[in-house]
């Protein structure tokens, strides 16, 4: 197979776009999409100081050399979750993100999760004998918002690709869960005091793309999967998704999009009738009442025997 | 050859030369749910493979907590 812009040997098939790139077009394409994806929802300004959520994985390490290339300034933030002991899963991370980092000279701020809040997340699923994946999701949301605005970062990246966004649309759709659906958008605007403006330049590539990105760039990531993912519902509703896309390529695509280029308005306006933030009582976060969330799982964590 | 498979990391022997696309079918795995690697390249469904290859199948799907 050729690339179809230049007529080299190609590196990668896009079959959603009925395409193959050599690396080179590859790229290009890969950046295009992103700056695409920031200009049509109005993501990012020129002078916004950004903060990029990094686990160690493909994507954020991608979206991180895309968006440097691009000519932005971007700071990481790496939250140490504990998982895996010494020598496991969250320690390979760190270490695939920085050395990321080091290699460009770029800047990480790391958050031990222990040590800032006084639990893991092993411990925290233990405890609640909730899914790792509800605890680690709540803990890294809060974490990752309290990092940007304390840091007095304007925008906190999200590395969140097309087919999580689409196994997420998917996923709240098949309960019609109404309030999540209308807060599903790529830009999270700065709604109240405290929040950090939120977007996902990586809406338009693909899982698969991202990956292919790392390989052909040599960029090291975290290919292992996480040790405590079992339970998660999200990677069979990618899994259900991969098997449609097989038989129909660009339906994901289609799916996504057509919601939010037709349909999301409805479900975001239903949604803000609905939901009020308050000041969470401990730690003054936005809240729908009382203490937050993320509070009560770290006074619970507390107050374990 | 010899396939290289992760999560968890194990490895399989298929007998004879084929293309990525066979032995993508003969594993039943969906072609766009991993990356083919030979020798630190991306090999295309097309590509021919022979008896002496080692190949790896990365699964792209990543789960967890977003």
């Amino acid at each position: 197979m050729k690339c179809k812009t230049c007529g080299r040997p190609a590196a990668i098939e896009i079959r959603r776009h009925h395409a193959v790139f050599c690396k080179e077009h590859f790229f290009e394409h890969i950046s295009r999409q992103v700056e695409r994806t920031i200009h049509d929802f109005a993501m990012l300004e020129p002078a916004d100081r950004l903060l990029l959520g990094v686990s160690g994985g493909k994507d954020s390490l991608a979206l991180w050399d895309i968006l440097t290339d691009l000519g932005y300034q971007v700071d990481g933030v790496y939250i140490e979750l504990g998982i895996g002991g010494e020598a496991g899963y969250s320690s390979e991370s760190l270490k695939l993100a920085e050395q990321f980092a080091k290699n460009r000279d770029l800047n990480l701020r790391i958050v031990d999760l222990a040590d800032e809040y006084g639990y893991t997340i092993p411990e925290a699923a233990a405890e609640t004998r909730r899914v790792a994946c509800s605890v680690c999701g709540l803990s890294k949301r809060y974490v990752l918002n309290r990092v940007a605005h304390d840091g007095g970062y304007d925008v906190l990246v999200m590395g969140h690709n097309l087919d999580d966004e689409a196994a997420t649309l998917m996923g709240n759709t098949l309960n019609w869960n109404i309030e999540y659906i209308g807060r599903q958008h790529p830009v999270l605007p700065a709604t109240k005091e405290g929040l950090v403006r939120k977007v996902k330049p990586l809406l338009r590539i693909a899982e698969r793309e991202t990956a292919a990105y790392c390989v052909l760039k040599s960029i090291d990531y975290e290919v292992d999967e996480c040790p405590m993912v079992g339970g998660n519902t999200g990677i069979r509703i990618k899994e259900w998704l991969n098997i449609l896309e097989s038989q129909r390529p660009g339906v994901k695509q289609q799916f996504l999009f057509g919601f939010l280029d037709r349909v999301s308005d409805q479900f975001a306006t239903a949604q803000q009738e609905q939901v009020v933030l308050q000041e969470c009582s401990n730690c003054g976060q936005p809240t729908t009442a009382g203490e937050c969330a993320f509070c009560r799982l770290q006074i619970r964590m507390a107050d374990r025997g | 050859m010899k396939v290289i498979l992760r999560n968890p990391r194990r490895e399989l022997d298929i007998e004879g030369d084929a293309t990525v696309r066979d032995v993508l079918r003969r594993l039943d795995i969906i072609p766009d749910t991993v990356l083919v690697i030979r020798e630190g390249e991306l090999l295309l469904k097309t590509d021919q493979l022979t008896d002496a290859d080692t190949i790896e199948l990365r699964p792209v799907i990543s789960g967890g907590a977003r």
